[in-house]
């Protein structure tokens, strides 16, 4: 063991001829004890320091987003008073149950309506207190209770953005004193924004809803589970148990680990070339954001997968061997199902990367405003990671907590998805 | 009939097949006149086999060739004479009267594709009933012909799993093609770039504003330097500064110092730090730490702080890389021999005395195959530094200047309007070779460092 450091404590003085046994009692041996001792506290707490620190800046980060987030879970809404019978809609409640209540309600004029009722509770000006979109509020509530047409009706309809600002304490002068004003007489309230997780994108960040943006994310993924997993396992599968020693499998081996280190946006740049440029498959649509992650997400599986049936013990396949089983079956019956939850931790585990990845998709043109849900698999859609990115870029003040609210739907998912992992691990392990 | 409810179809009858097949090889087995080779599951597999891979594969290849075709028998129709003669002219028409044919869009800018849209409705129709009936032809036919062989001395069992390696194989396969895929789409793309830019102007140049693409000497404008020199500035140096020394002792804490409890409390800790998506850290980079940094740029007396400086984006990304560093250093000082640290002790050192002079010498290779990996995931890191940094490209190294990265400059390029021929685009693809290239090499290396070293001491 030549080749360890010497410990430059252990260095003899030249001279000491006759060995004498160090004095530890000395002033010097004390303090240089001392010492070494304070360095040794001084090493220990620079380490706890990084441990805190880094875990410090989580927490941080989560409290952040926490902060803000948690509002955008919920909106300013203002009490107007809708005298109905004195607005003279052209809408009847025997109508609106009569099937085509969609199309009547588009011609009914409910935006001018909510303009004046809005003016008639709220004095001059009062339309500019509300959401430009409050009358999807009032749409819906005639929709739901076709009855209030024929009398006078209380609606809580969402506040304007500065307002929605305002009522949280971050709005200007004037938002603020607007906001005292209706608090004073007892117009508002604070109510939870099911807006949110039921719509989409929209220009207005009180109208905004991620339910779009998770659905394109679920549809994407989606794509992904049913490429990646049976490819990614079906793989490592071959390699780990039947690939012959050769340059061929070697050449695969180097393939998947180099793909599992190169960045995602490459990922992208291949979808934007082969996918979109010349296969001609639809830009921004679940299809093509599936079968670029699952390219990405493949690596992932296989090298899960490969150390997952590398730690079968071989008395397995051997006893399996020995009973007249073919190679196939002891893989199939014996070997698969006992590496399965390895597999399935690897594969959550690399979804769960997948659902937070944004650069390759960006190349991809899933970008784009897209005002509702995806209906499937090639209509133009975004997903949850490329929604927060959108947001983030947005100059409108509300749009910051929405950010923060979308971003701890993602975390919460991201969460969950591991802790499914952790589960399985734990309660499938084996030991051999 | 469309293609996907023929294949429905067709794997209706493979699991008819399957139930056929089996059923066929266990009255075999039940007259026990022979001793058969196979179980009649596998029977069944076979008959399956044969009735829809043969379908399938021909509807795949049907799938590719039929729009030809429909086009084709669009083009001999009367109302297709009156076509322009410009070939631009009639893709467009004919890709709209496809769409309002085919795909149910309403209305017509052209009315010669109003009159052309029947024709295509009819000729989808017509060529997707040839391609239906053809497949469960070809069904039936395969189906007949596995059912038939069904008998005990048939080696089903065989035949399935030829085919079932075969698929293995092909699946390992994908993971190659996807490598050529990737270096192909970025070669071929980049080559078109270098025929209109030299390489030498984009590699060794030092003038970045592809912005100015239409005004100005192409080879004076893709000068990338300077974003080279943003992400190694952003990535391998102030990411580092904050990944190496917090991973690194965060490691030596947890493996040396920490009681089992504090350990296994922290150490997942740490590990959620990497699965937190790139876009929240890019996020939280732009909206709290970027203007942190600003203002304590401007208290020291900078006066050209910008909100989009190298330094958050660089501190943010070197978080982020805190669990690669601090993973790795975990492993390789594991790996070094109980014997050497017990020595140390044994001899009087202290703990940090045989963590600085023993163990950490003898990790070296290690942590530092451990940080070439982490720089190359910091320099492809893209989200992080989209939001946080800069977009002007400054040759510049003051943390508080903004920089541009080569991810950046790639997002920049081709988001927004393309078109496919512009050197702006193309750019994207150069730069993204050039990043590909950097962290395979830089993987390689890595991998090669770790590898020698675990061999030392095994």
């Amino acid at each position: 063991m030549s080749d360890i450091p010497q410990v430059e404590l252990m260095r003899m003085p030249a001279d000491a001829a006759p060995r004498r046994p160090t004095d530890w009692k000395t002033e010097s041996m004390q303090r240089r004890i001392r010492r070494r001792y304070a360095a040794e506290r001084r090493f220990r707490l620079l380490g706890l320091a990084a441990v805190l620190l880094s875990a410090a800046f989580l927490a941080f980060l989560l409290i952040a987003m926490l902060a803000q987030g948690w509002r955008g879970f919920t909106r300013t809404e203002i009490r107007i008073e809708v005298d109905f019978p004195a607005m003279a809609l052209p809408l009847t409640p025997a109508a609106l149950r009569g099937g085509d209540a969609d199309r009547l309600l588009a011609a009914a004029g409910l935006e001018e309506a909510t303009i004046i009722a809005a003016e008639r509770t709220l004095g001059p000006g009062g339309d500019r207190l509300l959401s430009e979109a409050a009358w999807l509020t009032m749409r819906e509530a005639i929709r739901d209770d076709p009855s209030i047409l024929g009398r006078r009706a209380v609606l809580w309809l969402p506040a304007a953005d500065p307002i929605d600002v305002a009522a949280k304490h971050a709005g200007d002068p004037r938002s603020e004193a607007a906001y005292a004003r209706l608090r004073d007489a007892g117009l508002v309230r604070t109510g939870f924004n099911s807006t949110f997780l039921r719509d989409a994108d929209a220009t207005d960040p009180a109208m905004v809803g991620i339910w779009g943006a998770l659905k394109g994310s679920l549809l994407t993924m989606l794509v992904t589970l049913a490429l990646a997993f049976p490819i990614g396992v079906l793989s490592a599968i071959y390699l780990e148990e039947y690939a012959p020693r050769n340059r061929w499998t070697d050449l695969i081996e180097v393939s998947i680990n180099n793909l599992a280190a190169v960045p995602s946006i490459i990922f992208g740049l291949l979808g934007l070339a082969i996918f979109l440029n010349t296969w001609n498959l639809p830009r921004s649509a679940p299809l093509v954001g599936g079968l670029t992650l699952a390219l990405m997400t493949m690596p992932v599986i296989v090298i899960a997968g490969r150390n997952a049936i590398k730690s079968v013990p071989p008395s397995i396949r051997d006893a399996a061997l020995g009973i007249g089983a073919s190679r196939i079956q002891v893989v199939f019956h014996h070997v698969l199902p006992l590496a399965l939850p390895g597999i399935l931790t690897g594969t959550i585990i690399g979804m769960a990367r997948a659902l937070g990845e944004t650069a390759p998709l960006l190349m991809i043109g899933m970008r784009a405003f897209i005002a509702s849900p995806p209906g499937g698999l090639t209509d133009p859609a975004t997903v949850l990671p490329v929604q927060i990115f959108l947001w983030s870029d947005e100059v409108g003040r509300g749009f910051v907590e929405k950010t923060s609210a979308a971003i701890l739907v993602l975390l919460a998912f991201l969460l969950a998805m591991n802790a499914i992992a952790i589960y399985l691990r734990n309660r499938f392990e084996q030991r051999w | 009939m469309s293609p996907v409810s023929a294949l429905v179809i067709v794997c209706g009858l493979g699991l008819v097949g399957w139930a056929a097949g089996r059923a066929k090889a266990r009255l075999h087995l039940q007259a026990g006149t022979a001793r058969p080779h196979s179980l009649p599951a596998y029977h069944g597999w076979y008959v399956a086999i044969w009735t829809i891979l043969p379908p399938a594969l021909f509807l795949v290849a049907w799938g590719a060739l039929a729009p030809g075709l429909i086009t084709d028998a669009v083009l001999r129709t009367p109302p297709a004479a009156e076509l322009p003669t410009a070939a631009i002219d009639r893709a467009g028409i004919l890709s709209e009267a496809r769409r309002i044919g085919t795909e149910g869009q309403a209305t017509a800018f052209n009315p010669l594709s109003a009159r052309l849209a029947p024709e295509y409705a009819a000729a989808t129709h017509r060529y997707n009933l040839y391609g239906a009936a053809l497949a469960l032809v070809l069904a039936f036919a395969g189906g007949a012909f596995a059912f038939t062989r069904v008998r005990p001395d048939f080696r089903a069992r065989t035949r399935v799993e030829r085919l079932a390696m075969g698929g293995l194989l092909f699946a390992s396969l994908i993971a190659i093609l996807t490598t050529i895929g990737i270096v192909a789409s970025l070669l071929f793309e980049s080559i078109r770039f270098f025929g209109m830019v030299s390489p030498i102007g984009f590699l060794f140049g030092t003038g970045w504003s592809p912005q100015q693409v239409a005004f100005s000497d192409p080879d004076a404008i893709f000068g990338a330097v300077p974003l080279f020199w943003g992400t190694i500035f952003i990535g391998a140096i102030i990411a580092m500064i904050v990944a190496i020394p917090l991973g690194l002792m965060s490691a030596i804490y947890l493996t040396q110092y920490a009681a089992p409890r504090v350990r296994a409390w922290m150490k997942p800790v740490l590990e959620i730090l990497a699965g937190v998506p790139t876009v929240v850290y890019g996020y939280f980079a732009a909206l709290t730490v970027a203007p942190a940094v600003r203002d304590f740029a401007a208290s020291i007396g900078i006066v050209s702080a910008t909100s989009e400086s190298a330094l958050a984006a660089g501190l943010v990304m070197g978080v982020m890389i805190i669990p690669f560093v601090s993973s790795m250093a975990d492993d390789s000082i594991a790996a070094v021999p109980n014997a050497m640290r017990d020595g140390s002790l044994a001899m009087g050192a202290t703990s940090s005395e045989t963590i600085r002079r023993v163990l950490l010498p003898a990790a070296l290779p290690g942590v530092v195959g451990g940080v070439l990996l982490a720089v190359s995931r910091a320099i492809g890191e893209t989200m992080i530094v989209v939001m946080a940094a800069g977009l002007t490209a400054n040759l510049t190294a003051n943390p508080f200047a903004s920089v541009t990265t080569v991810t950046v400059q790639i997002v920049q390029l081709l988001t927004g309007d393309q078109e496919f021929d512009s050197p702006k685009t193309l750019a994207a693809f150069a730069l993204g070779l050039v990043l590909f290239v950097v962290t395979l090499l830089l993987n390689i290396v890595a991998l090669r460092v770790v590898k020698r070293y675990r061999e030392a001491y095994e």
